[in-house]
């Protein structure tokens, strides 16, 4: 019961802010994520922001699938 | 907008007095000129059909909000009637233009849809030769609600349908799905975008650009309300084949995968309102996909699925999906609510 | 290919479940894996991913559906709550056509009843301002990833004295849940898929009792295919090895204490209580109701006449829910219950372990 989906807040004031993924933008709210950052990935769930992505654990993530995808190409 | 067009509808500007004949005069006529509308009489007398079978299809149209990114209610109600005249493979000619109207309308609304209707009579290169106006009182309506008629003839020698679809046969789109229901979703819910429009058109003349390039198409179907979802599964169901679709072939713009995400929505039954998806013989595929590429509506064509003999027992459509697995796909209970799980 | 693709991609997909069947060789018997996360019920069925496991490794669905375990009783005191003059009832889509012990939120709102789809808890402050006589209540449903959207917009309601909305708590938390399961005779749960966004708020180190005081390994996952197929990968990896312990494969989002404004924010609110949990009964410490000082946000207070819940008859969502069985076990399965006309809750909700099971692992029907 988890859909979040990482978007980019790109505006902010005291509690709101504007997040966007692809051209698509919303208003949420900042309640749950006060601290959070013009510029960063958050991810958006209800209407709110819940958490932020950590871009080097998710640089990582995404070299360690390169990995198991490589490995098939040279089957 | 034509000053003398009411701000605020009456009820009275439906009781055919002579505000009713002001309405139509000063809203409808101008924006939808043409000999046949010009008479103002109860019916219009057409000349003589062209040779072949006449077709004729009807809908209403409730579509909320009725003025949208990319459209109106007006644009939609013509383009839609159209474009099902299309799908049997018939050159649409005749259409008429019914509005029940609620009392408290804005006058601004009806002459945004009036001209949208107009734009899409011109672009399918079809006249509306009759239409109808009523009023119900307030609370009775939703601002404007559109039924249509149109009629077409199919020409001699052509016959499009699902009683022509084989095993092997090759499903194609004619452009990215799910960009008119995305859009409807996304101002529902307050979700803006500068990118994200309704791809309402007018299909005819893609789809006869499509039979000029020698191409024989089986089948045609648009898929509107309940999106590619629905009409493969119903088409599958028909003919007792199986329909299996490309995941990775379905071209969908990025916005409308994001609305999808953000407000959990199933893309494949999202509503197009300016698509085709048309069933063509195996060996005919790559000049079918040509010919939609070579048209300006048909620009982002692509090839997503095939048909195949379906065994006894086993479900009519497939999904192959971009993670290298299969499910299978089945309707959709009612229409895709958002969703937070 | 981008990031997003990436984590979708067939070949590292395939690459997983090549490692996955290595590993599987090492089985002596079936290796039960447990997601506990509706969305994670989404992503098994929507990547057709439990057709890839090899013999030997069964993925089940558990309570993860927050509308599925939601008992009949909550959804007839929101009818009753809707029906009472000048009620507004918000809703998430995810609701609407669950059956009450009467009829859905769905076919009230063709009666006539004002029921409204909103995406945010957010949403109802606008209705509720935009309708001052009326009263708004939200239908507050969803496990820990939604409970501090609801804390927050009361929060938020106060601080712009909104005086007309309230919520019904329908909350619940999953560890309680969990305990049940591990505890269940009728289980045997080689490995637990954790919630990804639920311990995005919680952190994941309220996950670690699993393992520690009950031996079974435990992956939180994020919800794309690849996700979860490394989560399938480390916990048979662990049960293999003889392990138990609990790895957060989620490090992108997910830290070890969670979110911790929005603890305070739930805090401020709510407080544990006992709670029904459809297909378990009650559970200890597993719902949240709201503190006695905001008994005027309170909509569960409302005098309103609720007739006695009616369950299904026949239905076996509970042994569902559990995990003990798989959907087409139920009589009813295909056999008058189906996502058109659904009997029990596992069959409304997308996230519905028989409507998952239904629309995307049905290969021959009739």
């Amino acid at each position: 019961m988890c859909l979040a989906i990482p978007m980019r807040l790109t505006e902010r004031d005291e509690i709101s802010g504007v997040v966007e993924l692809d051209g698509i933008r919303r208003e949420i709210s900042l309640m749950l994520l006060p601290e959070a950052e013009v510029g960063q990935h958050v991810l958006v769930h209800a209407g709110y922001a819940i958490g932020t992505v950590n871009e080097e654990e998710a640089a990582q993530t995404l070299e360690l699938l390169r990995e198991y995808a490589d490995a098939m190409v040279d089957l | 907008m034509n000053s003398r067009i009411p701000p605020t509808l009456l009820l009275a500007h439906g009781s055919g007095g002579r505000l009713t004949q002001d309405l139509v005069r000063d809203a409808f006529v101008p924006a939808l000129d043409n000999p046949f509308l010009a008479t103002l009489t109860d019916a219009a007398v057409l000349p003589e059909l062209p040779p072949g079978r006449p077709a004729m299809s009807t809908d209403g149209f409730v579509v909320d909000p009725p003025v949208f990114p990319g459209g109106d209610l007006g644009y939609l109600s013509v383009a839609g009637t159209v474009n099902d005249v299309a799908m049997v493979g018939a050159r649409p000619l005749w259409l008429t233009w019914g509005l029940i109207l609620e009392e408290g309308a804005s006058g601004e609304l009806i002459a945004t849809c009036a001209a949208g209707a107009a734009r899409a009579a011109q672009e399918a290169g079809i006249e509306i030769v009759a239409g109808d106006t009523k009023v119900v009182p307030k609370g009775k309506g939703d601002g404007i609600y559109a039924v249509t008629a149109g009629l077409g003839v199919v020409p001699p020698g052509r016959d499009v349908g699902d009683h022509r679809i084989r095993p092997g046969d090759a499903i194609l789109v004619s452009g990215p799905i799910g960009d008119h229901g995305a859009t409807i979703m996304a101002s529902r819910h307050d979700l803006q975008s500068d990118g994200l429009r309704s791809d309402c058109g007018c299909e005819n003349s893609l789809v006869e650009a499509v039979f000029d390039a020698g191409v024989e198409i089986h089948s045609l179907h648009d898929p509107t309300r309940g999106g590619v979802l629905t009409v493969c599964h119903e088409t599958a169901e028909r003919t007792a084949l199986r329909l299996t679709l490309q995941e990775t072939e379905i071209p969908v713009r990025r916005e409308v995968r994001a609305v999808c995400e953000v407000l959990g929505l199933e893309v494949l039954s999202l509503a197009c309102e300016g698509r085709v998806l048309a069933w063509v013989a195996e060996n005919q595929a790559s000049a079918a996909l040509k010919a939609f590429q070579n048209h300006p509506s048909g620009a982002g064509a692509a090839i997503i699925g095939r048909v195949s003999e379906r065994q006894p027992g086993q479900v009519p459509l497939v999904l192959q999906t971009q993670s290298g697995g299969q499910r299978p796909l089945d309707l959709l209970s009612g229409s895709d609510l958002p969703r937070i799980c | 290919m981008t990031g997003e693709q990436l984590l979708s991609d067939s070949k590292a997909v395939t690459g997983l479940v090549r490692r996955i069947q290595d590993v599987a060789k090492k089985l002596d018997r079936t290796a039960t894996i447990m997601e506990v996360c509706g969305t994670h019920t989404h992503t098994v069925a929507g990547a057709g991913l439990r057709r890839m496991m090899p013999p030997g490794v069964r993925l089940v669905s558990g309570p993860g559906c927050p509308v599925c375990v939601t008992p009949v009783g909550f959804l007839d005191r929101a009818l009753a709550l809707a029906r009472l003059p000048d009620t507004i009832l918000c809703t998430f889509g995810d609701l609407m056509r669950v059956p009450s012990s009467t009829i859905s939120l769905e076919r009230a709102r063709a009666e006539g009843v004002d029921v409204r789809i909103v995406y945010s808890p957010r949403d109802a402050l606008v209705i509720a301002k935009d309708n001052p006589e009326k009263r708004v209540v939200f239908l507050a449903v969803g496990f820990e990833t939604t409970v501090p959207t609801f804390a927050a917009a009361l929060a938020e309601a106060e601080q712009l004295e909104i005086p007309n909305v309230l919520i019904l708590p329908g909350n619940k938390v999953i560890p309680p849940a969990m305990v049940a399961l591990v505890e269940d005779p009728d289980l045997d749960v080689n490995g637990f898929l954790l919630p990804g966004h639920v311990s995005v708020l919680t952190g994941w180190e309220v996950f670690r009792f699993l393992a520690e005081s009950h031996g079974v390994p435990g992956a939180v996952v994020g919800f794309s295919p690849t996700d979860v197929l490394r989560g399938v990968l480390e916990l048979l990896q662990q049960h293999v090895d003889g392990r138990a312990e609990t790895k957060n494969l989620y490090s992108r989002v997910v830290s070890s204490e969670g979110n911790i404004a929005a603890h305070a924010l739930v805090e401020r609110f709510f407080e544990p209580t006992a709670d029904q949990w459809r297909g378990f009964g009650e559970i200890p410490g597993s719902g949240l109701k709201l503190r006695s000082e905001w008994a005027h946000r309170d909509a569960s207070r409302i005098a309103v006449e609720v007739p006695p819940p009616v369950e299904p008859v026949g239905c076996r969502c509970g042994d569902v829910l559990r995990g003990v069985i798989d959907p087409p076990e139920c009589p009813l399965f295909d056999a008058g219950c189906s996502p058109d006309t659904p009997v029990g809750a596992c069959m409304v909700s997308s996230e519905g372990t028989c409507s998952a099971w239904f629309r995307h692992e049905r290969w021959s029907e009739g």
